[in-house]
């Protein structure tokens, strides 16, 4: 069987990201871009379950601005066999990537789907529970733990209480959450061997999909900032402070 | 056409983020000029119902008592709303796991986006929702004729948990899609409140260097009546369970006092954290970024500091 990933290209985790001057997003000019780290762990999922002979081959979809290629490469640098393109410069949202992954899926038949479960960038946590519904496939989100034997499935779902397992017949989405796995790195022979790989480029024109936003961004604001406080010296200037300044115990 | 909330529980009681989330609902219902309803699903969740029809403000709880909803299967419980969905201008559910894992199911189902993790209602069509990690605001106007929306609960004060006299009215059910089956879960089991809801948190990290040591923390936390939490760090680091995690990808919190203790202060923890009323930091490397978000810092080992806070506690909270 074939698994199929989705890679959405972020600002870097490590990056203090800024909001523009004009309130109308945030700065992403001259900003390290990278993929997104949930997304990372479901291409190391797809690798692993291929490693493991549940799998022949992981396809590395990812849609937006042709620069996104280079996180379909860094996905083929970690092992991924090809990759797709859905190329636009349409903002995304989505309902709209769901749909645009469901196009491919269409064609390219795989029977697992493994996406992170939120993009750190716009924090929606969406994409793979709108992509499950539009397939009418099981959906298993906040994976921690994967188990595939011929077409049945067992997923361990991190929740607020614990965890919680539930099973199922493949095709589904799986969205990964932290403790899934520990991504590998890329090493240098795999980056080269990466640039061979093929990367098909379609459109959302071509898929026929309608990638309109539902949601008009009005504005875009920085938080409130919290002011720090002081330092205390002892143990019991703490207390002292939590019980007659704060009031809090 | 009303505003519908979909209750949170576990089959005989009503978790406290519904009340979180009613609280936002009732701020749309007032700017739209229409009322408040709660759908409970799940089974033999009569009680639940009857508890929902208590909270105040709430014009009418629906029930829908199927076995196919006992686990709150998300295949199961969306054909649920998505047939209710021709009655609502907005549906609503706290953003927690069972609200994310449901809410943007429904969304595709009724062809429109979601609105995740509103932190303000600004009119019946525009929200605030934080972004990377809470590091930016977004206002979000929604052009879709139906709103499916997630709700911070620490943005919303909840509103009171009596004082209604809805009625309670049973809705045809949809049963099983057939697609998954739940197999088990393994809840924690703990006396202390939790995370989302206690008035006071302590919250350990890398530097608590093993899940034995959490045992110092757990015992101010019983002095307290606190929840006990923890950084992404300690939980990959295997020293407590996951659903300790308070962060961008685990719970959002705002307790009056939040104490992070061995915890440096990545982006990713501030931005669960730092809606906290009083922040107190415990660290013995004084650059450590938590501190620029502390209202109390105190530098210092905290296998030393620790057990002196729980016994300075002992003797002042008697």
């Amino acid at each position: 069987m074939k698994a199929l990933v989705a890679v959405k290209r972020v600002i870097d985790y490590n990056v203090k990201v800024r909001v523009k001057a004009d309130h109308t997003g945030v700065e992403t000019a001259n900003v390290k871009m990278s993929m997104n780290p949930f997304d990372e762990i479901a291409v190391e999922e797809a690798l692993r379950l291929r490693e493991a002979g549940t799998v022949e081959e992981v396809i590395a979809v990812s849609a937006g601005v042709p620069q996104c290629q280079e996180t379909i490469r860094t996905a083929l640098a970690m092992g991924a066999d090809r990759g797709v393109l859905i190329q636009t410069e349409a903002e995304l949202q989505p309902l709209a990537v769901a749909k645009l992954l469901k196009a491919v899926i269409e064609r390219e038949q795989p029977e697992i789907v493994i996406i992170g479960k939120q993009a750190i960038d716009d924090d929606c946590n969406q994409t793979g529970q709108m992509l499950a519904a539009l397939l009418g496939w099981p959906q298993a989100t906040f994976a921690s733990k994967l188990a595939i034997s011929g077409r049945h499935a067992e997923v361990t779902r991190e929740v607020d209480g614990g965890l919680e397992t539930v099973a199922f017949d493949l095709p589904a989405i799986v969205t990964t959450d932290l403790r899934l796995n520990e991504p590998r790195y890329a090493s240098l022979p795999n980056i080269m061997k990466a640039k061979k790989k093929p990367i098909a480029v379609t459109t959302p024109e071509e898929l026929g999909v309608d990638v309109a936003p539902r949601l008009v961004t009005l504005k875009v604001e920085e938080p409130k900032k919290r002011e720090g406080g002081v330092k205390v010296g002892s143990v019991a200037e703490l207390v002292d402070k939590l019980k007659l300044e704060a009031r809090v115990i | 056409m009303a505003v519908l909330v979909v209750a949170e529980h576990d089959g005989a009681a009503l978790k406290p983020a519904t009340l979180n989330a009613v609280a936002a609902a009732a701020e749309i219902a007032r700017l739209a000029g229409s009322d408040v309803h709660v759908l409970v699903a799940g089974s033999g969740c009569a009680a639940v119902a009857e508890a929902a029809a208590k909270i105040a403000g709430v014009a009418k709880v629906r029930l829908a008592d199927d076995a196919a909803y006992a686990h709150g299967l998300a295949e199961n419980v969306a054909p649920l709303l998505v047939k209710l969905a021709p009655d609502y201008s907005h549906i609503l559910a706290p953003a927690t796991t069972a609200g994310k894992n449901l809410m943007p199911r429904v969304a595709a189902l009724l062809d429109v986006m979601q609105i995740s993790d509103i932190s303000a209602v600004e009119a019946a069509d525009t929200f605030v929702r934080p972004i990377y990690a809470g590091n930016a605001l977004a206002t979000v106007q929604s052009k879709d004729p139906i709103k499916v929306i997630t709700v911070r609960g620490t943005a919303f004060p909840p509103v009171e948990a009596a004082g209604g006299s809805a009625a309670v009215e049973p809705v045809e059910t949809t049963g099983s899609a057939g697609l998954t089956e739940f197999v088990r879960a393994e809840l924690s089991k703990s006396e202390r409140p939790e995370l989302t809801s206690a008035r006071v948190i302590i919250s350990g990290g890398r530097g608590m260097q093993s899940g034995e040591n959490f045992r110092l923390l757990e015992s101010v936390a019983d002095k307290l009546g606190a929840a006990v939490g923890a950084s992404r760090a300690a939980v990959d680091a295997g020293f407590v369970p996951n659903d300790y995690q308070v962060g961008q990808t685990g719970k959002i919190v705002a307790p009056e006092l939040y104490i992070a203790v061995g915890i440096s202060g990545a982006i990713q923890h501030l931005a669960g954290m730092k809606d906290s009323k009083v922040i107190v930091a415990i660290n013995k490397d004084e650059e450590a970024p938590i501190f620029q978000v502390a209202d109390y810092g105190l530098v210092g080992d905290l296998f030393k500091v620790v057990p002196e806070l729980d016994e300075e506690l002992g003797k002042r909270l008697k």
